[in-house]
């Protein structure tokens, strides 16, 4: 296993480790409102209910190709796009389901990419790994690990480019940190954010794993936030499991990123409760017992504590909002079951913007 | 007209754009301080700054990735390939991001991205800096390749690959940046997949594009001497391929000849060769004949270099064949 104890040294995960430059951020929301926390614990709610969904479907055979879900990593991205403006952007890799949801796109559309069909997110033509929904700013997940860190690299770029002060959020996972992908351009960004003109949030998702391969067996330098001291990016470590200091995390890295045009990197330390992928069945590089160690864990109930203690839920409440979750699940799969398959001319559709 | 150097040609038409659209971006290695391998950007620092002239570190896959990124939030970045060589390095986020997120995505982003460079071998560099790329990416779908051989293609085509909502592989050839041409004056465009007839002929049809057009235009200025009339054509872009300026030649020369500068299996010239048997069957009166480059890693030594690209004295030698005047050429 990865030193996951680092993380409880440093519980707030507040300490921004500077790497060539200050990186404090003015005007940071000290607390987060835990009214509005409420709206993410039920989104998280419908997130993972959703997965399962998903998983059943697989099992049906109504999914094909791969299937990667988030459960267990929920307060990562949900912490995280809470605190990103509607106009800002993000990119992600494969497990993407709930990224999507989290930014509002339809449950059914969502589901209905998965089934292939085209009232998908990306109209039946990209599937579990590649759902789009640029109108949102979602411009995509993507299947080749590391391959599209730099394409978020670039849109910050261009971002800035254009003069706007929207920030490019980028998450990717443990194992893209070791691939060639990762470090060109994670050094274009350190040195594009010298000049003010790399407004990224990159967040890695440490899961623990690569597929198979814990981080202790991928990674010489196993603390992952440090190595983005190696392209003066300002990083730091948190608990990825707390909403709550994912959320307070991002509000004040946004802030900074933001004004300063710089990169900005968070390792949120997670851990993925299902199996890599829907064919991970028997998990040979784990036990049992630590998957149940982790799942004591769980960032819902963890938020769902801290919601009880403020008196914001009780068990009606949380019961309502099992239900309405259920529903929403139901009926993404009723509304991607009865959707049409894309039609025949649809194969050749999209590939080129203009005709010659 | 005007003539201009084939590497004035592209310089000016970055220029252009560059005037005419503030969202076109240069990207490349030592494109700004050290004013470009080949001095295609020389000059562009000074005149348009770093935000927009950007040296990039050497990581293709880093920096061409991310221009995939500035193309899909609106930018046109023009990404230089200091050779096509190290495209290699990049190839990934060119056929699995620039040439696929429009399709995957359902239609939901353009990439209007331009990699341009040279490409092509002659000038003895040896193995890894002297191949030909182009089918390598004319394979894939998704992308746009043109390659052009005279200063006003070069020209015309790099508007149009700068002003297109796709991602364009731009292969100029660094034996051609010298070559003077004439070139129209004012705005003028080549549109992708139009071919153009080089030089008109009855006798047999000749397909070439890049560098190999001046080497064909050649080879059938020393055919006409001996009463032999090819007709020339000037491909400009490999995808999309014009299939009907081909076929149309075909039809009334009833012979071909299909010439490219790389490897032989696979190549341009097989695509080419059966898209004439699809199309021109049964006007052939002869095999369609390819002259391609040697099937090896390019040799250094000048005179294996030399053996192993195509040469005026190859097209000639095809042509005869074709004609079935071969045997008494030797004569």
């Amino acid at each position: 296993m990865a030193d996951r104890t680092s993380h409880k040294e440093n519980p707030g995960g507040l300490t921004p480790r500077a790497a060539g430059g200050p990186a404090v951020a003015t005007g940071v929301r000290e607390s987060v409102d835990l009214a509005s926390a409420l709206h993410w614990y039920r989104q998280m709610v419908i997130a993972r209910r959703f997965e399962e969904e998903t998983e059943r479907a697989f099992r049906r055979g109504k999914i094909g190709g791969y299937l990667h879900v988030y459960s267990g990593q929920e307060a990562v991205a949900a912490g995280m796009l809470a605190e990103l403006r509607p106009e800002d952007i993000f990119f992600t890799a494969y497990r993407d389901h709930a990224h999507a949801l989290f930014r509002g796109a339809p449950p059914g559309a969502v589901m209905a990419e998965l089934y292939g069909k085209a009232t998908g997110l990306a109209r039946g033509k990209g599937g579990s790994m590649h759902l789009f929904d640029v109108s949102r700013g979602f411009y995509g997940g993507y299947g080749i690990v590391g391959a599209h860190i730099p394409l978020a690299v670039g849109a910050a770029y261009a971002l800035r480019y254009k003069g706007t002060d929207k920030v490019c959020l980028l998450f990717l996972g443990d194992g893209a940190m070791n691939s060639g992908g990762f470090h060109e351009p994670m050094n274009l960004a350190g040195l594009w954010g010298k000049e003010g003109l790399c407004p990224l949030v990159i967040v890695v998702e440490n899961n623990e794993y690569a597929m198979g391969t814990s981080v202790t067996r991928s990674s010489a330098v196993t603390d992952l936030a440090s190595r983005f001291n190696q392209y003066a990016i300002p990083n730091e470590r948190i608990d990825g499991m707390d909403f709550l200091t994912v959320r307070q995390t991002a509000a004040r890295v946004a802030v900074d990123v933001r004004a300063t045009g710089r990169p900005y990197a968070i390792e949120a330390v997670t851990y993925r409760f299902a199996g890599h992928g829907a064919a991970d069945m028997f998990q040979p590089y784990r036990d049992k017992d630590e998957v149940e160690t982790h799942r004591r864990r769980d960032p819902i109930v963890t938020l769902e504590h801290r919601l009880r203690e403020a008196g914001l839920v009780d068990d009606a409440k949380i019961a309502a909002i099992q239900a309405e979750a259920e529903q929403i699940a139901t009926d993404s799969v009723q509304f991607a079951e009865e959707s049409p398959a894309p039609p025949p001319e649809d194969l050749h559709a999209h590939l080129y913007g203009e005709e010659t | 007209m005007p003539e201009q150097t084939y590497r004035d040609a592209i310089r000016s038409a970055l220029i252009g754009e560059m005037d005419r659209d503030s969202s076109v971006v240069l990207m490349g290695e030592d494109i700004g301080v050290y004013q470009g391998t080949f001095r295609i950007t020389a000059d562009l620092l000074a005149k348009y700054g770093p935000t927009r002239v950007i040296d990039t570190p050497i990581s293709e896959e880093g920096f061409v990735g991310s221009a995939i990124g500035m193309a899909m939030l609106g930018l046109r970045p023009v990404v230089e390939m200091m050779t096509w060589n190290f495209s290699l390095l990049a190839f990934d986020q060119i056929v699995n991001n620039a040439a696929k997120i429009r399709y995957f995505s359902g239609g939901q982003v353009d990439v209007p991205l331009v990699v341009r460079g040279p490409n092509g071998a002659g000038v003895q560099l040896s193995a890894q800096h002297s191949q030909s790329v182009e089918v390598f990416y004319a394979h894939v779908p998704g992308l746009r390749v043109v390659a052009p051989a005279t200063p006003a293609d070069a020209k015309g085509l790099l508007r149009t690959a700068i002003r297109g909502k796709d991602p364009v592989i731009f292969l100029e050839h660094a034996a051609l940046y010298n070559i003077k041409g004439e070139v129209p004056d004012g705005d003028f465009v080549v549109p992708f997949g139009k071919a153009e007839i080089a030089r008109p002929g009855r006798d047999v049809t000749i397909v070439a594009f890049s560098r190999m057009l001046q080497v064909a235009l050649a080879a059938a200025a020393t055919l006409a001497e001996d009463g032999i009339e090819a007709e020339v054509i000037n491909l400009r872009s490999l995808r999309p391929l014009d299939h009907n300026t081909i076929i149309t030649s075909v039809s009334h020369t009833h012979r071909a000849v299909v010439v490219q500068e790389e490897w032989k299996p696979y190549g341009a010239a097989a695509e080419i060769s059966a898209t004439i048997m699809e199309g021109a069957f049964d006007l052939l009166d002869a095999p369609v004949e390819r002259v391609t480059g040697a099937d090896v890693p390019m040799p250094y030594a000048r005179n294996l270099e030399l053996l192993a690209l195509p040469h005026e004295e190859h097209i000639v030698a095809a042509v005869r064949r074709t004609l079935y005047r071969e045997a008494a050429s030797r004569a």
